[in-house]
């Protein structure tokens, strides 16, 4: 009964959005404040019904109600709780759902905090977000219907894959759909821009926090998906350059140039077209991942060719929406040339080249990722584009990206100085050479180039810090004076260090886990001991067990430095009952220095067992990089500048704020 | 200033290099290593660019599929027979097509593959020197904004006077 319910809520949810799809933007055309006035309650009954539509395929999974079809495939009775749980958005259908919940979301945020926005802009932003709705609702309606029931029901499901059943991946999808459709948003602020043929300062600063928090959460999600992919798959690897994973990248791409792009257009009237423009490719991207992601053309073009049905449907959506945007914007751009002017050596000049260095970046994921694809269906040809084509040309993009990072923010806006911006930079300059020495010093022998990709990560974070001392002039006061103008400094300010630290953080996880890791793949029976960088393991045997539903083989190992003891590493082999697939958890300690990372693989028939033990140096960097960034995107956040969407906030109940 | 281009290139090579050594087997068997370490190095290195094919865009250095372990194992062969790394990457794509190579031999079918990021770049430098161009020679005359209407004026007003109150 529930079920029906929330399949009805669902169609109800649909007609609702095509209702806010056409009135608020027939009234925003005729002037007409009543008919603009349905957006509001429109777009909260929308969020209303889609929640209650949720909960309810939620309560299917969490009942085990295997009479739905969903709930079937993808559940299974003896899942823990939590799985059962983000089980609803493990599959296709269920997170559809999901995606177009989070869409209502981000509608209801402008319907409730965009009260102070012109009348008309605000009417066609819910339209235009309405029409998203519209479309995605079709789409779960028409061919992947998440309430569709079973008869006879089976008598139980047939289990979420083992390898999915992890805390980190579980909220991996909404952050990530966070993320994806948070760019809605600037597509939906976007197409109302150029419908009514003007954008101003106002409008990039009532765009630019929402562009922030979706870049915040797609920044934690891909991070979380990279983190389970390395203690989950089993070797340490982090990132795969996947087509998968570049379906989330290149939003994060271009959605952090639009973030850029969008300080230009506030701060000083420029870039306004490119900034519109970027807006609609950002969430053109999200629907490009979200089609390859769920057209099934990933695996092949011709498991595409057997069951189009869904593909094709998403295939029409970004067409529509990316070609719709696109017509609209070359039709209408020209209404909006116009801005402030600058100097090529300026603060809005170093935003340019981020922007031409991360669409660029973008489009090269987005070539290689297609490429195949294209050529094969065009000319039959068949040709892998991996991680090694991915690494020849992306490195080469970010490393002038990187190297320029610390100077932007010295710069000063219209004419900026980079002389001056060197002589400011020289302390984090002798940090970076400090870094190349002490590097060599304590790897050699080693590769010898790695030093200077540390040097680069070390550069960022020191140029990020160097720029807030400077901010507090901490060259010529005493540290009660320099905390209190620290203290003082806009909160913005604060987001931008913080972000471009991650990011050093991030690139040193990155050039030293690859340069600098040690690999041991080995037989090995009770007793043995192994070095790897340092540590010395020394294998105890394994055991049986049993776990909630799955049945796992134990293995034990003392780690030992320099003859004191450190810990005892249990990596496991699951063999999961439904499905039945086998699993690895891997052993990992974590020290300051990186990870000890052990994996039990086979028992050999000639006893013993194949063991591997890796040591990733400073991996956490990554992670932890990605975190401070997200940080760094909630304490801009929170800056009041940016807090033009919610003026009144404090009287309303302060929880439940999205753009915090 | 032959130096900083020079450290510049080494960055490049640096970066390229050590992204691309990222990845490390789970799959090589202890069984499959070769004695001498300097040899296993090169399968390694081979093993990475090489695709299991019956897998999705996984090498067969980090794939678990018997026919990956086949692969490793073929190089491993040739590579005690006293093959290069190259005459070992073509045989096996004399063997197996183009498609067993993770990054793609510059050809004509790969030329809009390899060409796009330059193309790109060249085209948004030379789009953005052109318009540095224009705005120096002054003939990209800003137009004037559209007024704002008394209500948005005053809306706007009130923005600016909030933004620039003291913090508390």
């Amino acid at each position: 009964m529930i079920t029906e319910l929330g399949h009805f809520a669902l169609i109800l949810a649909v007609l609702v959005a095509a209702v806010q799809m056409v009135v608020p933007a027939l009234g925003a055309y005729q002037r007409d404040a009543r008919l603009m006035s349905v957006a509001e309650p429109a777009a909260l009954s929308q969020l209303t019904l889609l929640t209650f539509a949720f909960l309810a395929l939620m309560h299917a999974y969490v009942t085990s109600d295997f009479s739905v079809a969903n709930v079937a495939t993808n559940s299974h009775s003896t899942k823990p709780l939590l799985y059962k749980i983000s089980g609803v958005w493990g599959n296709h259908e269920g997170s559809m759902l999901l995606w177009v919940l989070i869409l209502a979301i981000f509608g209801a945020a402008v319907a409730l905090f965009g009260r102070n926005l012109p009348a008309t802009l605000r009417a066609n932003v819910l339209s235009v977000q309405a029409s998203i709705a519209v479309a995605f609702g079709l789409f779960i309606l028409l061919t992947s219907n998440p309430f569709v029931r079973l008869e006879p029901a089976p008598f139980d499901g047939r289990g979420l894959n083992p390898i999915l059943q992890d805390p980190a991946l579980s909220f991996h999808p909404p952050f990530l759909y966070m993320g994806y459709v948070g760019f809605s948003m600037a597509f939906s602020f976007a197409i109302a821009a150029l419908i009514e043929g003007r954008t101003d300062a106002a409008w990039a600063r009532w765009v630019r926090p929402w562009t922030l928090l979706a870049w915040m959460c797609l920044t934690i999600g891909i991070a979380m998906g990279s983190w389970w992919a390395y203690y989950e798959l089993g070797w340490g690897g982090w990132w795969f350059w996947d087509p998968v994973e570049n379906a989330s990248f290149m939003p994060w791409l271009a959605g952090t140039a639009l973030l850029h792009s969008a300080l230009v257009m506030e701060k000083r009237d420029a870039l306004k077209v490119w900034t519109v423009l970027l807006a609609i490719l950002t969430f053109s991207m999200s629907l490009m991942g979200t089609f390859l992601v769920r057209s099934g053309v990933l695996s092949s073009v011709h498991a595409f060719a057997v069951d189009p049905q869904r593909g094709v449907f998403v295939l029409a959506i970004m067409v529509l929406f990316t070609g719709g945007g696109l017509a609209l914007f070359a039709y209408r751009a020209r209404e909006l040339r116009q801005g402030g002017i600058f100097a090529p050596i300026s603060r809005e000049g170093a935003l340019v080249l981020n922007n031409i260095l991360l669409t660029t970046a973008c489009a090269t994921v987005l070539v290689g990722t297609l490429y195949p694809l294209a050529l094969e269906s065009l000319t039959g040809e068949k040709i892998s584009v991996g991680a090694p084509y991915f690494n020849m040309t992306f490195g080469p993009l970010m490393l002038p990206l990187l190297l320029a990072m610390p100077f932007g923010p010295y710069l000063a806006w219209k004419r900026g100085d980079v002389y001056a911006a060197a002589q400011r930079l020289f302390v984090a300059a002798l940090v970076a050479i400090a870094a190349i020495a002490v590097t060599f010093a304590v790897t050699k022998p080693g590769p010898w180039l790695a030093p200077f990709g540390i040097a680069i990560g070390v550069w960022v974070m020191a140029g990020a810090i160097s720029e807030l001392l400077f901010r507090a002039k901490a060259g010529n006061a005493n540290l009660e004076e320099v905390l209190r103008r620290l203290r003082n400094l806009p909160r913005s300010v604060f987001g931008t260090a913080l972000a471009h630290f991650g990011v050093g953080m991030m690139v040193i996880g990155i050039i030293a886990t690859s340069a600098y890791q040690t690999e041991r793949v080995l037989l090995m029976k009770v007793g043995d001991t192994v070095d790897v960088a340092g540590y010395a393991l020394t294998f105890n045997g394994a055991k049986a067990g049993q776990g909630p539903n799955y049945k796992e083989q134990i293995g034990s190992f003392t780690v030992q430095r320099d003859g004191a003891p450190v810990t005892t590493l249990q990596p496991e082999k699951r063999l999961y009952d439904a499905p039945p697939q086998p699993t690895t958890e891997a052993g990992i300690y974590n020290a300051w220095t990186g990870d000890l990372y052990v994996v039990l693989g086979d028992e050999q028939t000639s006893g013993g067992w194949a063991v591997r033990a890796y040591f990733h140096p400073f991996v956490r960097f990554i992670w932890l990089g990605a975190l401070v960034m997200f940080i760094a995107g909630a304490v801009s956040l929170s800056d009041r500048r940016l807090r033009v969407g919610a003026p009144q906030r404090a009287r309303r109940s302060p929880a439940a704020v999205p753009a915090e | 200033m032959i130096t900083p281009s020079i450290t510049l290139r080494w960055l490049l090579v640096a970066l390229v290099t050590f992204v691309a050594a990222a990845g490390t087997a789970r799959a090589v068997q202890p069984d499959e290593i070769l004695p001498d370490p300097a040899m296993e190095a090169r399968a390694r290195e081979i093993s990475h660019g090489l695709r299991c094919l019956v897998c999705q865009n996984q090498s067969i250095d980090d794939s678990d599929a018997p026919l990956a372990r086949d692969l490793r194992l073929l190089v491993r062969e040739r590579l005690q027979a006293g093959d290069s790394n190259t005459q070992v990457r073509d045989f096996l794509v004399a063997r197996y097509g183009e498609f067993v190579l993770l990054k793609p031999p510059v050809s004509w079918s790969t030329f809009i593959l390899w060409g796009t990021p330059l193309l790109i770049l060249l085209g948004a430098a030379a789009f953005v020197w052109r318009s540095i161009g224009s705005q120096a020679r002054g003939t990209a005359q800003p137009r004037p904004a559209a007024e704002l209407s008394p209500a948005e004026r005053a809306a706007f007003d009130k923005l600016m006077a909030e933004r620039d109150q003291p913090k508390s």
